[in-house]
């Protein structure tokens, strides 16, 4: 364990680090997948079909494709960032698919009646979709949206491995391999890292949940 | 209604009769050679239909016969492939914000409430004049509290729907289209989801709008209610009106076949 004691606080570092691309993933694609869910139950046909693509292409691709391309692929026409905001745009573009279709789950859960009853009273679409429908599909939401925010969690690792660099994954690559630290010991710090980040997750996810407990 | 309309149309020529005298006095809503198909089932035919102002028309008829598409069609709940349907002279428009404008004015009440799951019985009667109209939320609280004690439910204010019973929720459903000062309410089977003895605080309540001059269609088959507070039955049969006329001269003397047939299926238990 003194592969863990004696790097405390690259540990640390690198938990610290790891956790501000989660918070600034979560952030991202939970706006950039209301976003998308959002298109895919417009009214306008071209927003629907724009939703769907964008599900349909990025869901079925793999993360490490979606990572080299945003880090590789966007120089070579031009576009230049840093790892840290490719990778981050990479994580959250990737993310935000499923978490649409988390959404778009608890937006089919709210009974068609309440859509039109919003739309009776003169709500416009996006005024009965912030007002009433999202609100409650939100509630039913959180179960599987909050295990695509837990996935992204640990595809974090993806992104730190493509060399956005002293996050937590890298500080337990550096030490193996470039230190001789050994390999089990060193990667037990890392999965504690991570499980340090997903537990609290997931119960805050769970208490959120009973918190908005709605009898319908 | 200034002359009876002339039976020109041989088909329905023994049903039509000319339309009663409604206490009325100009088109409110308006609708002329309207057609919709759902797939293949053509569910509204030729529909024409004007609704004078103040005027309480009561539209009846077999499951399946068109009438609660053609009470949401009036507010484009459902679309319609053609014909025009006007309310106070405006035309329906397609889609958006014109749209949400015009169907502000038109009151809806559900068969099954639709009452907003997540907010309290006055947030769901306030929204509408908050978002929509613009009143400011102390006064929309008033004029809620003032539309709740209208329907008869005082006390639960700060309850959600869930909470209350079936009637309870109707009638909220009610004080919501009225919090919108509409032109005209339109009623989809409001009491058919119902418990038997919650239909009658219901119907009271509808009652009291229609004797306070409010304009109303109602898609319904409480017989009873057609009698007492309707000025026209509206009898509706595979998509088409059949027969128009007072609700007292439609139950003791109705004209074509199949009101007959209808009315005696539902009148003789």
């Amino acid at each position: 364990m003194d592969a863990i004691t004696q790097n405390l606080d690259l540990f640390w570092s690198g938990f610290l680090r790891s956790l501000t691309i989660c918070l600034w993933g979560a952030v991202g694609s939970l706006i950039l997948g209301t976003i998308i869910a959002t298109c895919r139950v417009a009214p306008v046909a071209p927003l629907r079909t724009f939703g769907t693509a964008w599900v349909t292409v990025i869901r079925n691709c793999p993360l490490t494709v979606v990572l080299v391309m945003f880090a590789f692929g966007l120089p070579e026409i031009g576009i230049n960032a840093d790892f840290y905001t490719f990778g981050l745009a990479g994580l959250i573009i990737y993310t935000s698919a499923f978490v649409c279709e988390g959404l778009r789950a608890g937006i089919n859960s709210v009974s068609a009646g309440q859509a039109e009853a919003a739309r009776a009273i003169g709500l416009t679409f996006t005024q009965s979709l912030t007002q009433i429908v999202l609100p409650q599909a939100f509630r039913t939401s959180i179960p599987p949206v909050g295990s695509v925010i837990i996935a992204m969690i640990k595809n974090s690792a993806v992104v730190g491995a493509f060399g956005v660099g002293r996050d937590l994954f890298s500080v337990g690559e550096s030490l193996t391999s470039a230190q001789g630290y050994a390999a089990l010991p060193v990667l037990t710090g890392v999965a504690i890292g991570y499980l340090m980040m997903t537990l609290p997750a997931g119960l805050g996810l769970g208490a959120l949940e009973r918190r908005v407990a709605i009898a319908r | 209604m200034t002359d009876a309309p002339t039976d020109t149309n041989p088909t329905d020529s023994a049903a039509r009769t000319p339309e009663p005298a409604a206490p009325t006095h100009r088109p409110l809503v308006v609708l002329e050679k309207v057609n919709k198909h759902f797939g293949d089932l053509h569910v509204l035919k030729d529909i024409d239909l004007t609704i004078g102002e103040g005027e309480v028309v009561v539209v009846i008829g077999p499951s399946g016969s068109g009438k609660s598409t053609l009470c949401r069609a009036i507010n484009r709940l459902e679309t319609f492939e053609s014909g025009t349907i006007q309310i106070d002279g405006v035309s329906l428009p397609d889609e958006g914000k014109e749209l949400a404008k015009l169907r502000a004015d038109v009151g809806m009440v559900f068969q099954s409430f639709n009452l907003f799951a997540h907010k309290t019985i006055r947030e769901n009667v306030t929204l509408g004049p908050i978002k929509v109209r613009g009143l400011d939320k102390d006064k929309a609280n008033e004029r809620a509290d003032q539309l709740l004690k209208r329907v008869g439910i005082t006390e639960q204010a700060d309850k959600y729907p869930a909470q209350l019973s079936g009637g309870q929720q109707q009638r909220v459903a009610i004080a919501r289209a009225l919090a919108m000062d509409p032109k005209v309410m339109l009623f989809d089977e409001p009491t058919s989801a119902l418990d038997p003895e919650m239909i009658n605080e219901v119907l009271d309540v509808m009652t009291g709008l229609a004797k306070d001059g409010m304009t109303m269609i109602v898609v319904t088959h409480e017989m009873g209610f057609a009698r007492r507070a309707a000025n026209r039955v509206v009898f509706m049969s595979e998509g088409r009106i059949v027969e128009e006329n007072t609700p007292q001269e439609f139950f003791t003397n109705p004209k074509s076949s199949r009101a007959k047939d209808f009315l005696s299926k539902i009148l003789t238990h």
